[in-house]
C-alpha cells in the first residue's frame, strides 16, 4: 500500500518535472529584439538591505526600458556550487546580460562566462575579469568619512561604537575612514569595535549595540545588515547610522544619516551599453560623485553639523576632500606608503588590512 | 545603571529565547522524540508572532499567534514521526527546512515594518531599587513566563504522575505500552508542547528582543537550544544554568571586545558548542547516578497489534 503511494508520488513528480522542462524548451522566443537580463541575489529581495537595493535597480531598469527588456531574478542563491548552477541556468535561458551581486560568486561567474562568451556578465565587488565580465563596486568608505565627521561632532562622551561583520578590507577601510574623519574634529576621539562574525544576526547585533552603549559609546555605527542596532540606539536615546538602506523608520529619533547603496544609474547605463552594442569589460569603483552611494537625509542633528556634513559630502564628490589623504600613520605611528600621490591609491584601500593611529584595538586574526 | 547590572540584564534577554525553546525540546526528548525542527518552529513562531502583533498592536496576541504557529508545525512533525513512524532525524530536518521557507513566504510583506517592543514590568518602588530592582522587577512578560515554565516543568517531571508517564514513555515505550499507556498520544502531546515553546521563543525574538521581522532572524538559536538540552543532560535545573551560561558567553565576549581585550571573537562564538561537547564527554566519563539521555530517544515506536 505504502509502496504504491510512494510510486504514484514519484511518477507524479517525475511527469511534472518533465512537463515543466518541456515547457521551458517549447517557449517561443518572445521578441528577437527584447533584451533578457538576469539577476542573482545572495539574500531575499525583502532583506531591506543589500539584495533589496539591487532589486530596486532591477525595477528601475524595467521602468526605464519597459517592454524592450525582460528581467528575471534568482534570490537567496548561496555562494558556492549553487551559484554556478544558477548563473549557468540564466545564461542558458537566453539572458544576454547577467548581474551577479555578491563577492562570493566570483569564481562561478568566471567559469560560466568562459562557457558563454556571447553573454555579458556584471559582478559586484569582485576583482576577476574576462572580456565578457565587468566588475563594479561602491566606494562605501566615502560615506564613512561623512559619518565619522558627524559622529565626532555629536558624541558627547567622545566614544564611537562600531559593529563589524567580518574583518575584511571593505570593513577595515570603513573603520579607518571613520576614525580619520573623526580625529579631524576631535583628536581624542575613541572608537570601540565589536565583531559579530555575521552579516546578518539581528539578536547579536542588538546585543553588540547594548554592550557598546553600556561601555560608554553614544554614537553607534554598523557594518552589518539588520536594523537591530538602530532600534536599540533609539530605545536608549542615543544616535546611530543606518546601513545599506535608509533605516529612519527604525530609529526616528536616532538615525543621523545612512549610507544608501544606489545601483540604478550604473545598471541602467550598462543595459543601454548592451543595447547600443558598445558594452566592454571594465572595472568600476564609484562613490558619491556618480551617486552609486548616497546619503540618507541628515536628521537629528543641529544645523551647523548638518551643514558640515553636506560640505563634506560636496567636498568628496568634487574631489577636494580625500578620505585617505596622506600622511596616514599606522597604529605604531609609522607613516603608510603613499602610492596615490597625495592620498592612498585604490589598491591600498581595497586591500587595507591595518588600523590607523588612534584605534586602540587589534584586527582579529592578525 | 552600572555596567555590571547592564551586563546581567543583557544576559537575561539573550538567555530567554534559548531557555524557552530548550524547555519545550526537553519535554519532547524526555518523551523519547528528537525533534530537530526547533529552528524551523522558532522561525515560524517569529513571523506569525510578529504578524499577530503588527495586525492587532497587542504583544499578547502576537505571542499567542507564535505559540499556535509553533504547535501547528509541530503537529505536522508528530503526524510524520509518530503517526507514520518516519525517521525522527529526517522528519526534524525537513521541518526546519519547511519552517524556514514558510516563514520567508509569510513574512515577505512584513519586512521593513515596525512595532512597539513588548512592555517591561514596572512596579513603583520595587523596580527602582538599586542593582536588583530592574533585574527582578523590570523584565518583560516573556522572561517571567520562561522562569515559571521551568519551575512547572521541573515539578511535573519530578513530582507528578504525568511526569512519570512521560519519562516512562521516553525510556521504555514498550513497557509503558504494556502497562496500558498510549505511547503515541503522550509523545504527540510532548511534541506539541515543544512546538508551542519554540514558537513562543521565536515570537520573543520579533516582539521583545529585536521588534522587527527579517528572514532567517533566529540565526541558529534553534540549534543552540538543541545543544543546550544535551548540555543540561536533560535536567530542568541544569537547563536554566546552561541557558544563563550560553547567554553569558555570548554577551561577555561582546563586552570583552568592546574593552579591547583582544579575545578571538570567532573562538568565543564557538564556545557554547565546545562546552556542549565537553559536557557530553564528562557525562560519559562520570555517569554515576547522573542523568543521561532518555533510553528510547530518537527511536520510533510502533506497537505490535
Amino acid at each position: 500500500m505504502n509502496k504504491a503511494i510512494m510510486a504514484a508520488a514519484l511518477i507524479l513528480t517525475a511527469s511534472c518535472a518533465a512537463l515543466s522542462a518541456a515547457n521551458a524548451q517549447d517557449k517561443p522566443e518572445t521578441k528577437p529584439d527584447k533584451l533578457k537580463i538576469g539577476f542573482v541575489y545572495v539574500g531575499p529581495v525583502g532583506d531591506f538591505g543589500w539584495s533589496y537595493q539591487h532589486d530596486q535597480a532591477r525595477q528601475a531598469i524595467v521602468k526605464e526600458f519597459g517592454d524592450k527588456v525582460e528581467t528575471t531574478f534568482l534570490e537567496k542563491v548561496s555562494e558556492g556550487p549553487d551559484a554556478e548552477r544558477s548563473i549557468e541556468q540564466l545564461a542558458r535561458a537566453g539572458n544576454k546580460l547577467i548581474f551577479a551581486t555578491s563577492f562570493g560568486y566570483m569564481d562561478s561567474v568566471i567559469k560560466v562566462a568562459k562557457k558563454y562568451p556571447t553573454v555579458k556578465f556584471e559582478h559586484a565587488t569582485g576583482y576577476k575579469r574576462e572580456p565578457n565580465v565587468s566588475t563594479y563596486a561602491g566606494r562605501f568608505y566615502e560615506g564613512r568619512t561623512i559619518e565619522g565627521t558627524i559622529a565626532a561632532k555629536i558624541s558627547k562622551k567622545g566614544v564611537i561604537g562600531y559593529i563589524g561583520s567580518f574583518p575584511v578590507p571593505e570593513v577595515i577601510s570603513g573603520i579607518n575612514a571613520t576614525m580619520l574623519a573623526a580625529q579631524k574634529i576631535n583628536p581624542n576621539i575613541k572608537i570601540k569595535i565589536v565583531w559579530v562574525n555575521s552579516w546578518f544576526n539581528p539578536g547579536k547585533e542588538a546585543d553588540a549595540a547594548k554592550a557598546l552603549i553600556d561601555q560608554g559609546a553614544d554614537v553607534i555605527m554598523q557594518h552589518t545588515d539588520s536594523a537591530a542596532a538602530m532600534q536599540i540606539a533609539n530605545e536608549r536615546g542615543i544616535h546611530a547610522f543606518g546601513q545599506d538602506s535608509d533605516m529612519i523608520k527604525f530609529g526616528p529619533k536616532a538615525q543621523l544619516t545612512a549610507i544608501v547603496n544606489n545601483w540604478t544609474p550604473y545598471y541602467v547605463s550598462r543595459v543601454k551599453a548592451v543595447m547600443d552594442g558598445n558594452w566592454a569589460s571594465q572595472d568600476v569603483w564609484e562613490g558619491l560623485k556618480d551617486k552609486m552611494i548616497e546619503m540618507a537625509p541628515y536628521t537629528n542633528m543641529p544645523d551647523d553639523v548638518k551643514q558640515l556634513a553636506a560640505d563634506t559630502e560636496a567636498g568628496i564628490s568634487a574631489g577636494t576632500i580625500k578620505p585617505f589623504a596622506c600622511p596616514i600613520l599606522d597604529q605604531e605611528g609609522k607613516e603608510v606608503e603613499c602610492k596615490g600621490g597625495d592620498h592612498l591609491d585604490d589598491g591600498q584601500i581595497r586591500g587595507m588590512n591595518f588600523y590607523v593611529k588612534g584605534i586602540d584595538d587589534k584586527i582579529p586574526g592578525k | 545603571m552600572g555596567l555590571f547590572e547592564a551586563i546581567l540584564l543583557s544576559i537575561i534577554t539573550a538567555s530567554t529565547p534559548l531557555l524557552l525553546a530548550a524547555s519545550g525540546e526537553l519535554i519532547a526528548e524526555r518523551a523519547g522524540v528528537l525533534n530537530l525542527g526547533v529552528e524551523g518552529m522558532m522561525l515560524i513562531g517569529a513571523v506569525c508572532g510578529f504578524a499577530g502583533a503588527w495586525a492587532t498592536g497587542s504583544t499578547a496576541i502576537g505571542a499567542l499567534c507564535g505559540i499556535v504557529a509553533g504547535v501547528a508545525l509541530a503537529a505536522l512533525f508528530a503526524l510524520a514521526a509518530i503517526g507514520l513512524a518516519i525517521n525522527q532525524v529526517a522528519a526534524g530536518l525537513a521541518l526546519t527546512i519547511l519552517g524556514t521557507g514558510l516563514a520567508g513566504l509569510i513574512g515577505a510583506p512584513l519586512v521593513g515594518e515596525n512595532i512597539a517592543a513588548a512592555p517591561h514590568l514596572w512596579l513603583p518602588g520595587l523596580t527602582d531599587l538599586p542593582l536588583i530592582g530592574k533585574l527582578l522587577f523590570g523584565q518583560d512578560a516573556f522572561v517571567y513566563l520562561a522562569i515559571g515554565l521551568m519551575v512547572g516543568i521541573a515539578y511535573v517531571l519530578a513530582r507528578t504522575r504525568t511526569g512519570l508517564i512521560l519519562r516512562a514513555v521516553g525510556d521504555d515505550p514498550a513497557s509503558a505500552h504494556a502497562l496500558g499507556y498510549n505511547v503515541a498520544a503522550v509523545r504527540t502531546l510532548a511534541v506539541l508542547f515543544g512546538g508551542g515553546c519554540a514558537g513562543l521563543a521565536g515570537a520573543y525574538l520579533t516582539l521583545a528582543y529585536t521588534p522587527f521581522y527579517a528572514p532567517g532572524m533566529t540565526a541558529g538559536r534553534g540549534w543552540i537550544a538543541l545543544a543546550l538540552v544535551v548540555f543540561a543532560s536533560w535536567r530542568p535545573g541544569r537547563l536554566v544554568a546552561g541557558a544563563a551560561l550560553f547567554g553569558a558567553v555570548s554577551i561577555l565576549q561582546l563586552h570583552a571586545q568592546a574593552f579591547g581585550l583582544g579575545v578571538p571573537s570567532q573562538l568565543m562564538s564557538a564556545l557554547p558548542y565546545l562546552a556542549t561537547v565537553v559536557v557530553l564527554v564528562l557525562i560519559s566519563r562520570i555517569r554515576r547516578g547522573g542523568s543521561v539521555a532518555p533510553a528510547a530517544l530518537g527511536t520510533t515506536f510502533v506497537p505490535e497489534r
